[in-house]
């Protein structure tokens, strides 16, 4: 029944722009990293990362939530490395 | 261009708890909603709670809804009106059992019941013992809760119009509500709904401030819409901010830290709290603490290059301490202040949390508005429910656990009282094409390519030339100004800076003008709303003039129960303040007299 957006995938500087729709999230920790992820690091990962974000964003905010803080680790390993980046996001000079 | 059109009984704007909760009494009876969210449902900003939900079960001590009442009306510091708060709370117990029935996974005891914890304010037998009166799902009730009332809406083919930004409402001239214009934000075109009634629930504005918890979703939307209809916003320079936020960041570091023993120190490495609450100290109330921390930082004493912020010790615990009592603290400071608390203090700065102010409304969920000169009167067609509205309940300072509670309540009365009113009211009443093409000229506006002065508010040359700078500029003033300390001196040049920003908007255009996903266009309607509703909360604590709740003012220090026991309302137009009384008149109780409000 879900009807979550953002699975699709389109070229260009339109999809850019949907990503950056799909990282308003309702907690503002998760709007944080996300925005300065897509800004500093999104742009250098490669087109299979780029797809595993997008999936990663399909996510519920509490998971993602907890993924983060360490609480839990995601069942799907394409997602740790990407984790483990939006961790760091923030705290780099 | 023919725009399309679309008829409902309902239109909901806002998939957070109020308005899901109100989508679903709907549904039941068997109208047609439309519930329309600017990001997906599940995304709403009620997922973000998690302490809890108030309601006086008496599971774990002994608890009535009228010491629930007691304290809330306390809270209000005596301006939240009593016929409203006596409804919540009574409410409060079916509203809980219901969620149970949708299946909330509330965190339980032994005996099965649920298990309820002890918050700030929560007193036994009016102003005894401290009661346990907070419900919760673990530590995500807000997700549980959101999460079920999706479900069920799913179920009983709510119609959900996801990624939909609503614009403005229509209005006829007889000042009936006629649905409202969004925006599609994946194709870029506007779409009319038209409904017979329309409610508002898009919940709270914290982006308003420079420093905030709020998601960035938060940007007061459906107030400022209200504001353009000319519906005036009551009570809104009650914001409550919590002390400890982390420094540019917002993210809240739980007061369990100074519980624990964690300290605030400022520049000079002096822990301040001493001068300001010799007893209390670091654990003083939250708006003691979150006035020193300003005060320290106003007065030349904050820390870092800049002087604005102070710091919160830790490190004095231990690591042990900290793993095991504090646990997700070291990472959060990890992950947002980029510094491991255990070695280094954490940089803070007061973070705004909640509004207490709103759309005036009766506790039917209905908009109550001042008619001309005469008295208030309900505007037909037009409901609003959840943290954009204010019943009011909260009155100038809200209780931990009584927000979830609010919205759900009214989110509930408003779906009942629709189904009544449409009962009574059973056809569309015709568009006003007048008010469409307003609603349409806004969104034409963010079209153009170069701005042309339009009507009297002359664009100025603007300084800044994008949307996210003038966004910042905004945000900071609100921050300076209208934050939490706040005086005549600072509330008057906030107001005059918001109008120049006010007009430095006029003056600026959109570069990317693709219709698809247009993120850009999005922002600027926000800051078009935020700069509404800042106007609201400034000017409203500027006319002010006494010291209440959440509202502070150095210059008017103590409570003005005489000349100021009212509720303010400011309209857009004219930026123009009138005052109403409080009800201080339950449904069914005797009335609490103002006291003085020590805890
Ligand atoms: C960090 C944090 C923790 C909290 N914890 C608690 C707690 O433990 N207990 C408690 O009682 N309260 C708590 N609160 C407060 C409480 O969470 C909120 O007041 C409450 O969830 C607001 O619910 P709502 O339904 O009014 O709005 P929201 O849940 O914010 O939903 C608003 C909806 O409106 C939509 N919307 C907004 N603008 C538009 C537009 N222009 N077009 C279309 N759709 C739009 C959004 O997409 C969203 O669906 C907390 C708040 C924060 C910030």
């Amino acid at each position: 029944m879900s009807r979550e957006a953002g699975s699709r995938e389109r070229p260009g500087a339109e999809a850019g722009e949907r990503l950056r729709w799909q990282c308003r999230r309702g907690m503002l920790e998760l709007d944080l990293l996300l925005e300065s992820f897509l800004e500093r690091d999104y742009p250098s990962l490669s087109d299979p990362e780029k797809r595993d974000f997008t999936r990663l964003l399909e996510m519920q905010d509490p998971q993602l939530h907890d993924w983060i803080m360490g609480d839990k680790s995601p069942d799907d390993p394409a997602f740790s490395p990407l984790i483990l980046a939006l961790r760091e996001t923030l705290g780099q000079p | 261009m023919t725009l399309p059109r679309r008829r409902f009984d309902t239109l909901i704007i806002g998939a957070g708890g109020a308005g899901l909760n109100a989508a679903l009494q709907l549904a039941g009876s068997g109208l047609r909603v439309a519930v329309v969210s600017k990001v997906f449902p599940t995304r709403s900003h009620t997922v973000a709670a998690q302490g809890g939900v108030n309601a006086a079960l008496a599971n774990v001590l002994p608890d009535t809804w009228h010491w629930h009442m007691f304290d809330t009306v306390k809270g209000s510091d005596y301006l939240g009106d009593q016929d409203a708060i006596e409804f919540m709370c009574r409410e409060a117990i079916p509203t809980v059992y219901d969620l149970e029935h949708m299946g909330v996974p509330f965190s339980r005891l032994d005996s099965g019941k649920i298990y309820q914890r002890a918050f700030g304010g929560q007193s036994q037998d009016f102003g005894g013992p401290q009661a346990a009166r907070t419900c919760a799902a673990a530590d995500r009730t807000g997700h549980a809760i959101l999460h079920a009332l999706y479900q069920q809406n799913i179920r009983a083919r709510t119609h959900f119009f996801d990624e939909y930004f609503a614009i403005d409402l229509l209005r006829d001239d007889e000042g009936a509500v006629l649905g409202a214009l969004v925006l599609e934000i994946e194709s870029g075109e506007p779409l009319l709904i038209e409904a017979k009634t329309t409610l508002i629930a898009t919940g709270g504005c914290g982006q308003v401030f420079r420093t905030t918890s709020n998601a960035r979703i938060n940007t007061g939307d459906g107030m400022a819409m209200a504001l353009r209809a000319g519906i005036p916003l009551q009570d809104m320079e009650f914001f409550q901010f919590h002390p400890t936020g982390i420094a540019g960041k917002g993210k809240l570091i739980t007061e369990g830290v100074r519980g624990e023993g964690g300290y605030l120190i400022n520049g000079e490495g002096e822990r301040f709290m001493e001068r300001y609450a010799p007893n209390a100290r670091d654990l003083a109330g939250r708006d003691v603490v979150a006035r020193a921390i300003v005060t320290e930082i106003m007065e030349g004493r904050g820390c870092g290059i800049n002087k604005d912020y102070v710091l919160l010790r830790v490190d004095h615990l231990g690591e042990e301490l900290i793993a095991s009592r504090l646990p997700g603290i070291r990472e959060s400071a990890r992950i947002f202040a980029g510094i491991d608390p255990v070695l280094e203090p954490i940089p803070v700065f007061p973070t705004a949390h909640y509004s207490m102010g709103g759309i005036p409304t009766d506790r039917f969920g209905r908009v109550v508005a001042p008619a001309g000169e005469g008295a208030e009167e309900v505007v037909p067609g037009l409901y609003a429910a959840g943290e954009c509205a204010c019943a009011s309940v909260h009155g100038a300072n809200r209780l931990g656990g009584n927000s979830l509670l609010d919205i759900l309540v009214f989110g509930r009365a408003a779906g009942k009282d629709i189904v009544e009113y449409i009962k009574e009211n059973p056809h569309h009443r015709p568009m006003s094409e007048a008010s469409l093409d307003q609603a349409l000229s806004r969104l034409l506006y963010w079209a153009q390519t170069e701005k042309k002065p339009s009507g009297k508010g002359k664009a100025k040359p603007a300084k800044v030339t994008s949307v996210r700078e003038l966004r910042e500029e905004f945000r900071k003033v609100m921050e300076d100004h209208a934050g939490v300390f706040r005086t005549h001196k600072t509330l008057s040049e906030g107001v005059k800076l918001l109008k120049s920003i006010r007009k430095q908007l006029a003056g600026i255009h959109l570069k990317d003008h693709s219709k698809v996903f247009n993120v850009a266009r999005i922002e600027a309607l926000e800051l078009e709303n935020m700069i509404d509703v800042g106007m609201a909360i400034a000017t409203s604590a500027l006319g002010r003039k006494e010291s209440r709740g959440a509202h502070s003012r150095p210059d008017f220090a103590a409570r003005d129960d005489r000349q100021w026991m009212k509720h303010s309302l400011y309209f857009k137009e004219k930026d123009r303040l009138e005052y109403k009384p409080v009800r201080s008149k339950p449904m069914t109780v005797k009335s609490f007299p103002p006291m003085e409000r020590t805890y």
